[in-house]
């Protein structure tokens, strides 16, 4: 038996969203063809040289037509740029309590791990109806991450992270693919993904459901931390060398140069491998850049860390 | 009108062909007709094997599992694909061909305004060439013909320098042709030939010429980047050494998406022709055919960046290159409807170039109305990187620029050979590619639709219907495109004689030379008293 469908089953918001363009682009598409053809064989057949008939060759001045065309064109193509352009800012526009779900790519598969440290490999289990915003990065070329059913892909690459989000709407096992071409096995870099019931999640979260064995990201960025030295300078009080990492996530940061950023995963990554590079107004470029000292995996937990630093603490210690 | 002394119709006794017949008189031969044939043979030869790789990887692609062919081998026949239709056939097919050929008997002159750079990019391109084939004997290149770093840089361990090289060469060979015919058309053309009496053909040489001066440089720069940090360790585009794998997709896409027009306007140039030929009528608008072409190769330098919606560019560029490219989708637009507007009222002949431009105007239908689902931002995002794409640009490379290559291989092949070939067997063929194209790529559109990523080894075991209607429609294909080199032969020995015009077209091509031209093209210098296609819509066919 064949089951025949032109899109894939649908199985988040933004593929509820899109798929009604799709639709309107194959409608608009195809009976612009139909059109061509069916003008092309009426004509064709109608206007063909006979010798019985003596037609004068026409000599068109159609400017009002042409212009007419160009208009209409026009219109269409900035309607359907428009429809697609909210969509697509759509898929930018993560909602802020999402759950963060960090993602590796390297040749050739997808290394996965959850906010307390589940990790597993070349599957991604996610509760249903819940934003979840993934933050990926790749150890070597660079990879795409890609889920039909969700409608959604995002390239992966090595020194960067880049995000996607999304919120799935139905229980399900998907397939997942690398899209960019990655060299070898690119077409068996893939798996599957597992939108769950909420409380299913939560049982696998906590290995009821296989997976591997939970490393507390917290923990471990933690360690760092420590081991790092951050809080020498990092810390309310005495010296206040650097500024205070606490709650920083998510607010506006103002440079010296004038510039404001806004402190995502990317930044926190930047200002630990490369901090002279942005520096933060009211304080000297003293931060070392961490560039070779720290692993891709140990970088991510870092950051997790500092996420998690919770704001009250700030409030505390200028107390203090 | 110039006074013919000489009858047209009688095949000369002394034409480009036959004055010289050694084998030095070819390969340094200076006339532009000569340089066009050298390509034609040395292009032709590109083209089957850039088709018997891909008839070797869609073989595989008959089952899900990667039996036929190992991975590597597989991603080797994709990539060698890609570079040698594309920097070897595409690129060079309609304008150092036809283009060579066509342009100074179009303007009425004896030659380009610089034959020995015309035969220099020859040799320029066939050094290229060599290296390219070099690349196929010591195994291959792995990196698909996009070339993306780091993958490239730093982790294939295949030929990518020599590839490189091979793509960087040819480049100038693209470069010099164009400056070659800015030159000739700017200050070559014949007396009373103004710039809006030109032929389309020569317009969209125009406009492509002003691509490869402008556009491949930019390429040739990307590449000596690479090859600056393959061989030095200076970092450009390797972020293990500080560089940025980004910057090297925006100049790559910078050169490769106009690239894309080098390749296609030149066939919008000769389906105006056959069109308005065979329809015995004046152009449907023919300024705006003409600007549009100009239109297409200004904006089209702005568009690069919708390849990129997904690889991490800042959202807001992604919408600028969105709008951009939804705009220059209406130019090409006008263009259809104006070649159909063509037909209104004419007296249409059915030959077989003619139904060489009708498949391309359906199938560039196609391919430009499909580009519309990647120009979008949103639609794109689930698309992009799918077979959706690959279809896409056949059905704009083959099914618009090597469509419109044989339908002016086969309205011009009389003037070039001075012979006829088989008339039905021409119309047969040109069938046959048009059902064998759709039969291969029309699947591919669901395929990606569906989600199969490109340049895929093996893959999941729903999709194999799909794959299987797609092979077979390759080889119904490749069936189509041997056809003409037979019947092709067989015209140069045993082909009628063409005369001077047998189509009974309008141009000093056809009206002022003799089939197969004589060295110097015309007798007399042609002056021009009339607008292109003044055609009357009682010219008879002698085919
Ligand atoms: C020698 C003192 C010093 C050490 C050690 C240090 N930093 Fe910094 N850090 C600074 C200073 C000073 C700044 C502000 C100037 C700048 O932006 O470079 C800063 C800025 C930052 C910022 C940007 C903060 C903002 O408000 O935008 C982050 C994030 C950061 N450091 C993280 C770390 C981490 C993680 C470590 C440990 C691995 C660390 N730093 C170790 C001095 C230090
Ligand atoms: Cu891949
Ligand atoms: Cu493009």
């Amino acid at each position: 038996m064949i089951d025949f469908r032109v899109l894939p089953e649908k199985a988040s918001t933004f593929a509820e969203s899109v798929d009604p363009l799709y639709w309107f682009l194959i409608l608009f598409v195809g009976g612009f063809f139909l059109v061509v053809c069916a003008v092309v064989l009426y004509w064709g057949v109608k206007y063909r040289q006979r010798p019985e008939e003596d037609r004068p060759s026409y000599h068109p001045h159609a400017i009002k037509l042409e212009i007419a065309w160009t208009v209409v064109l026009v219109i269409i193509a900035l309607g359907i740029f428009v429809w697609g352009s909210v969509l697509f800012f759509r898929a930018y526009d993560a909602p802020d309590d999402a759950l963060e779900i960090s993602v590796m790519g390297k040749q050739w598969m997808w290394k996965i791990r959850h906010p307390n440290g589940m990790r597993e490999t070349n599957e991604l289990h996610v509760p249903v109806d819940t934003p979840v915003r993934l933050t990926m990065t790749s150890q070597d070329v660079i990879h795409s991450f890609f889920i039909p059913a969700f409608r959604l892909k995002q390239d992966v690459l090595p020194a960067k992270y880049t995000t996607m989000w999304f919120k799935a709407t139905k229980t399900g096992e998907y397939p997942l693919f690398c899209a960019e071409y990655c060299g070898t096995e690119h077409s068996t870099m893939g798996g599957r993904v597992f939108v769950m019931e909420p409380e299913a999640y939560a049982a696998w979260l906590r290995g009821e459901g296989g997976g591997e064995a939970p490393d507390d990201v917290l923990a471990a960025g933690r360690r760092l931390y420590d081991r790092l030295g951050c809080a020498a300078c990092h810390t309310a009080g005495v010296e206040n060398r650097g500024p205070l990492l606490e709650g920083i996530h998510g607010t506006t940061v103002e440079m010296t140069t004038g510039e404001t950023v806004v402190v995502n995963d990317e930044y926190l990554r930047e200002s630990i491998l490369n901090p002279s590079y942005r520096v933060v107004k009211g304080y000297a470029p003293l931060m070392p850049s961490y560039k070779n000292q720290l692993e891709d995996e140990e970088l991510m937990n870092l950051i997790a860390y500092i996420k998690s630093l919770p704001k009250q603490q700030v409030a505390i210690a200028e107390v203090k | 009108m110039a006074t013919v002394v000489t009858d047209p119709n009688a095949a000369p006794a002394v034409h480009y062909l036959n004055w010289r017949k050694t084998v030095a008189s070819w390969l340094f031969s200076l006339d532009h007709k000569r340089i066009a044939i050298l390509y034609l043979i040395s292009i032709s030869v590109f083209f089957f094997v850039g088709g018997l790789l891909a008839a070797a990887f869609r073989l595989e692609l008959l089952t899900p599992e990667g039996d036929l062919m190992q991975a590597d081998t597989y991603n080797r026949y994709f990539t060698l694909h890609g570079v040698v239709m594309i920097f070897f056939f595409l690129i060079p097919s309609i304008p150092a061909v036809l283009g060579n050929f066509l342009i100074p008997l179009m303007i009425g002159a004896k030659d380009v305004a610089f034959p020995k750079l015309n035969l220099a990019s020859w040799y320029v391109y066939m050094i290229g060439g060599t290296l390219g084939v070099l690349v196929l004997v010591t195994g291959g290149v792995d990196t698909g013909w996009t070339f993306y770093s780091p993958l490239s840089t730093t982790y294939a361990n295949t030929n990518v320098f020599l590839a490189a090289m091979a793509a960087f060469v040819t480049g100038f060979s693209s470069i010099l042709t164009g400056l070659n015919f800015l030159v000739t058309i700017h200050t070559m053309r014949a007396p009373g030939l103004t710039w809006f009496r030109l032929p389309l053909f020569i317009w969209a040489h125009y406009a492509t010429s002003i691509i490869q001066v402008l556009a491949t440089p930019v390429v040739a720069i990307a590449i000596f980047l690479i090859a600056i940090e393959r061989v030095w360790g200076v970092g450009v585009f390797d972020p293990a050494l500080g560089g940025d794998p980004i910057l090297f997709q925006h100049l790559f896409w910078f050169y490769s998406h106009p690239a894309v027009y080098i390749m296609i306007l030149p066939g919008m140039g000769v389906i105006s022709e056959v069109i308005a030929c065979n329809a015995r009528n004046r152009i449907f608008g023919y300024p705006f055919i003409a600007f549009s072409s100009v239109a297409i190769a200004i904006v089209g330098f702005l568009v690069w960046g919708h390849h990129m919606f997904v690889s991490g560019q800042a959202m807001y560029s992604s919408l600028v290159f969105s709008v951009l490219t939804m705009l220059v989708a209406v130019p090409s637009a006008i263009k259809i409807f104006n070649w159909v507007g063509t037909l209104y009222r004419g007296n249409i002949v059915w030959t077989a170039p003619m139904l060489y431009a009708m498949g391309f105007l359906g199938l560039f239908a196609i391919g430009g109305g499909t580009g519309l689902f990647l120009g979008v931002t949103g639609t794109d995002i689930h698309l992009h990187d799918t077979y959706f794409v690959v279809a896409h640009f056949h059905y704009v490379m083959v099914g618009g620029a090597v469509m419109a290559y044989l339908a002016g291989l086969h309205f011009w092949w009389p003037k070039i050979t001075g012979r006829l070939y088989n008339h039905l067997l021409g119309k047969l063929s040109a069938i046959i590619v048009f059902i064998g194209f759709n039969a291969t790529f029309f699947p591919q559109f669901l395929l990606g639709m569906q989600g199969m990523p490109r340049r895929y080894h093996s893959y999941r075991e729903e999709w194999q219907l799909l794959n299987i209607f797609s092979t077979s429609g390759a080889m119904i294909l490749g069936i189509g495109f041997l056809l003409p080199v037979l019947y092709f032969t067989w015209s140069l020995v045993f082909g009628r004689r063409a005369g001077a015009n047998p189509w009974g077209a309008k141009g000093l091509e056809w009206e002022k030379a003799s089939s197969p031209p004589s060295p110097h093209n015309f007798d007399h210098d042609p002056v021009v008293t009339e607008e292109a296609y003044a055609y009357t819509g009682r010219e008879q066919l002698s085919v």
